[in-house]
């Protein structure tokens, strides 16, 4: 495929947001999933949260999107509250996510899966739609342009970019969907383990996109992970939750000393190491 | 081998047709639908018509199925809006033949964009039944709402009647049918090189992704019903003018499954899927009459005995269908190209 001449032109890169979470509770039925949970996400920052299964990362994560609605707290991204706001809405202010659970149209190509990021930017309606002329097809074509651009070469996905997303190997799919959220032109990038499942190579090559986008984008990511090689390198701050309460915040330094989340992660007060030796015997 | 069909453009690349081949062999179906009738008895210009009556409610069908996902059993009843609307308006003020097509498909439509509202709670079986449930209700008034519909005995549909010539006849109509069949096909192939096209698949695939790109389930989900019973709306239209017509027999609950059963065979999901499934479902039974018809000599019987076999021959092919090429002929088609495109490097 030929190279675009609109290559040259600047991509659109919206500024870094912040997020603030003030004490987010989350009830379901008699099980506190959130506790008085706040979390901040400084503009520019990769922000990892972290904590053992069931601490509540996941709800956290669903409740900042939209998809819960969370008992008392507040969202707010750059200072505007919204706690209130529906989950589809969101995605236009600017905030992006992606699933544990990989969460592709399976039935698109890469490109399709893709350009569906935008969606909420468009402005193509079905009368458009159908006659595929003058406005709905030069959307259309500055959108693939676009993608091409910011997106697809980006994220090196040319090769696979006319391929049905779900013959893809797993890690390819986790990038595809990382692809999908960056199209949303976002402000704030939430990853939900991002590196789930993936071998050593896999885990690096994302590492270094997620340190990409923050670098190139300038945006500001906050990502829930296991894998606390990854999380320890490129995060700039670390908060960690233990039956749905904050128990630390700080640097990954900070939070790696920790007695509380050392405790929480090996279940025994003694010696963090003793206690280790004690699981694995 | 095809080769030398490298982009130069984004445009080149996300065209209709992508490659000569495709534009020749375009050109070469538009050709052959306009020397048809040339060749045509009046009974083969009868199946030509009733097959792209077919082809349009099938598209129809297949958007809302085959793309987004919502199953539906009460498309017949949209049809029969449709044919009740022209019906109506021709009998009634004599308005002229494309007004009424429009008509047709704008009522459908709006009935159909209420009939969508459960699916923004309920999916899958549950939808399904609910809009069988709507077809009966439609069936009900169509029934008894006598002033308009014509009750038990329903409507006579007046000729079609287009810059003042008469299309009574099939071979006549074709001239009708066929330029409307060729633009709603190409019109909902349009419809998904776009946002609006590409949020319907995604409502199928993957519903809670879709919202969180944005996408307004409400909206999709509803637009996609609307559009679907516009397509069931016109075909519907289009076969009042063809049978001339209209009674609440005309488009039994079994109608509807006969455009699931099109939308399946076809491939759902892909346009030349629901016209591959339309010709299918309307010409199959076609042939198994001839059959039976040429065995007459050897077995003067034939015709009373074939009449059931034909329909396990039919049900059969279908259930065959399901479990040997479940993407439906539209995968055949699929590797037919393939092949061709490959040869003679790879076989």
């Amino acid at each position: 495929m030929a190279v675009s001449p609109s290559h040259s032109a600047a991509p659109v890169r919206p500024p870094a947001a912040a997020l603030d979470v003030d004490g987010l509770s989350l009830q379901f039925g008699g099980v506190k999933a959130l506790d008085g949970v706040s979390l901040n996400v400084a503009a520019g920052s990769i922000t990892a949260l972290i904590g053992p299964n069931g601490a509540g990362k996941t709800s956290a994560f669903n409740a900042i999107s939209g998809f819960y609605k969370p008992k008392t707290g507040t969202v707010k991204l750059d200072g505007e509250d919204i706690t209130h706001v529906p989950a589809r809405e969101r995605a236009k202010l600017g905030l992006a996510r992606t699933f544990q659970n990989i969460a592709l149209f399976r039935g698109m190509t890469v490109l399709d899966n893709i350009k569906l990021g935008r969606h909420a930017h468009l402005n193509t309606n079905v009368f458009d739609a159908f006659l595929y002329w003058g406005r709905a097809k030069r959307e259309e074509m500055e959108l693939r342009a676009e993608i091409e651009r910011d997106v697809i070469d980006f994220l090196e996905l040319d090769h696979i970019r006319n391929v049905p997303v779900a013959i893809l190997p797993y890690g390819l799919q986790k990038k595809v969907e990382l692809a999908r959220a960056l199209a949303m032109r976002p402000r704030i990038l939430m990853l939900d383990e991002p590196v789930a499942g993936m071998n050593r190579e896999e885990t690096e090559d994302m590492a270094r996109a997620i340190l990409d986008v923050r670098e190139e984008w300038g945006i500001s990511v906050l990502l829930v992970e296991h894998d606390m090689g990854m999380v320890m390198d490129i995060s700039d701050h670390v908060c960690v939750l233990n039956f749905g309460r904050r128990i630390a915040a700080g640097t990954p330094a900070e939070v790696r000393a920790n007695p509380d989340v050392i405790k929480a992660y090996l279940g025994s007060s003694g010696d963090p190491h003793k206690a280790a030796v004690e699981e694995v015997a | 081998m095809r080769i030398a069909t490298a982009k130069e453009s984004y445009a080149a690349d996300e065209g209709l047709f992508k490659t000569d081949t495709q534009r020749v062999w375009f050109g070469l179906l538009i050709a052959g639908l306009l020397v048809y009738p040339l060749g045509a008895s009046n009974y083969w210009m009868f199946l030509a018509v009733l097959v792209m009556i077919n082809i349009i409610s099938t598209t129809g069908l297949n958007v809302l199925t085959g793309y987004t996902g919502q199953v539906s059993l009460g498309h017949a009843a949209f049809m029969a809006v449709g044919a009740y609307t022209v019906a109506f308006f021709d009998g009634r003020f004599g308005t002229p033949v494309l007004l009424n097509l429009v008509l047709a498909g704008t009522v459908a439509a709006g009935i159909g964009y209420l009939v969508g509202l459960p699916s923004l709670r309920i999916k899958g079986l549950y939808l399904a039944i609910a809009t069988l449930a709507a077809a009966v209700i439609l069936g009900f008034i169509f029934l008894n709402w006598t002033p308009v519909t014509g009750g038990l005995r329903g409507l006579n549909v007046p000729t079609a009647r287009i810059l003042g010539i008469e299309m009574a006849t099939p071979d006549r109509l074709y001239w009708l049918v066929m330029p409307i069949c060729v633009v709603m096909v190409l019109a909902a192939k349009n419809l998904f090189r776009t946002r609006v096209g590409r949020a319907f698949i995604a409502i199928r695939d993957r519903d809670i992704s879709a919202e969180i790109i944005g996408i307004s389930l409400l909206r999709y989900k509803l637009m996609s019903f609307a559009i679907s019973s516009f397509y069931a709306g016109v075909a519907g239209g289009l076969w009042a003018y063809l049978f001339r017509v209209v009674t609440p027999e005309s488009f039994p609950a079994l109608a509807s499954i006969f455009f699931l059963a099109a939308v399946i065979v076809g491939g759902a999901g892909t346009i030349i899927g629901g016209i591959f499934g339309a010709i299918f479902m309307t010409m199959v039974p076609e042939y198994l009459k001839l059959v039976a018809t040429a065995l007459v000599p050897w077995f003067p019987d034939a015709s009373i005995y074939l009449a059931p076999v034909r329909n396990i021959i039919f049900g059969a092919l279908i259930v065959g269908f399901l479990i040997f090429e479940p993407m439906g002929l539209a995968e055949v088609w699929r590797r037919v190209r393939r092949f061709f495109a490959l040869w003679p490097f790879r076989t």
